[in-house]
């Protein structure tokens, strides 16, 4: 029992950190604040998001996002700010646009094309 | 006849097409992020020269001449291969301004007299802001300015002989 108790601790033990690091004054931004670290990447350690890491350029912009969320900005602007500066890549989400455009809609493009195809192939038979 | 030959040959061109695409995707190196910061302005920031906390340079004073902002660090173990490349293009005429990225005053004093200064002058960014601001990632990273103050080039990584002559030589030439 002691045990599960050590492992439940262990778990939680990363968001309590996180909270005592970046407290809020409110759920709502400390809500927005863990959100956007998991939408953000880490530049240096590139598959790990914000909040799993600790390259010291990762904490910086840890702080700086912190510092955002403080001052009340939204997560566009957050985002907007990040992406001016470091481009699209620190998003993991690629934003729909008209570079993007074949990334997000070849798949259904495919699907309608695969269905066709089938519908086709039904009919002849 | 027409369509079995069709059926024949598509899954050669499937497979040319996949070994293609996984081919390219071999070649790309996900470490190089391309700047967002190209062909705008410098952002605007005000940092003390390097040893002097008194004196404030403002990005403004940076304008009227083409320089190369170099980012460095005295913890940034690839930064020490540059000096001695570096010092030949300040003596080619490269207007070579330093950052001292995210470094302590004594630390950086103590490396440029171990390799050498190769710059015209040295901004010391302690916190790392004007390198958020430039959407530094990892040093060394080197930015051409325009004398209008716009960015026209950013490069990742150290500055060699090869990586110059290759691929920043002409860059360079063209803000003359």
């Amino acid at each position: 029992m002691k045990r599960i108790g050590l492992i439940f601790l262990l778990l939680m033990s990363h968001t309590v950190l996180a909270e005592a690091l970046y407290p809020f004054d409110n759920a709502k931004k400390t809500a927005q604040f863990q959100g956007l670290l998991k939408e953000l990447r880490c530049l240096v350690c590139q598959n790990q998001d914000l909040n799993d890491s600790h390259a010291p350029l990762a904490i910086d912009l840890k702080n700086e996002v912190y510092r955002l969320v403080q001052e009340g900005k939204s997560d566009d602007e957050i985002i907007r700010y990040l992406t001016a500066r470091y481009g699209d890549f620190i998003l993991f989400k690629p934003p729909v646009k008209s570079a993007t455009y074949i990334l997000w809609f070849a798949p259904f493009v495919f699907l309608l094309l695969g269905f066709a195809l089938l519908m086709m192939r039904v009919r002849r038979e | 006849m027409n369509k079995q030959y069709i059926m024949a040959v598509l899954p050669t061109f499937i497979f040319m097409a996949l070994v293609f695409f996984f081919w390219r995707g071999l070649s790309l190196d996900p470490a190089h992020v391309p700047s967002s910061r190209l062909d705008q302005k410098l952002p605007h920031f005000s940092l003390p020269r390097l040893g002097e906390d008194a004196t404030l340079v403002s990005s403004t004073e940076l304008v009227g001449k083409p320089i190369a902002l170099h980012v460095f660090a005295s913890w940034c173990s690839t930064c020490a291969t540059e000096p001695v490349f570096l010092r030949h293009l300040k003596q080619a005429g490269v207007h070579l301004v330093g950052l001292n990225y995210k470094d302590t005053r004594e630390d950086a004093t103590r490396w440029l007299s171990t390799w050498g200064n190769p710059y015209e002058l040295i901004l010391s960014d302690e916190q790392g802001r004007v390198g958020i601001d430039l959407g530094v990632y990892g040093t060394p990273e080197t930015f051409f300015i325009d004398k209008e103050g716009i960015i026209r080039e950013r490069y990742v990584g150290p500055i060699t002989e090869d990586v110059w002559e290759q691929n920043l030589k002409s860059k360079w030439e063209q803000l003359q």
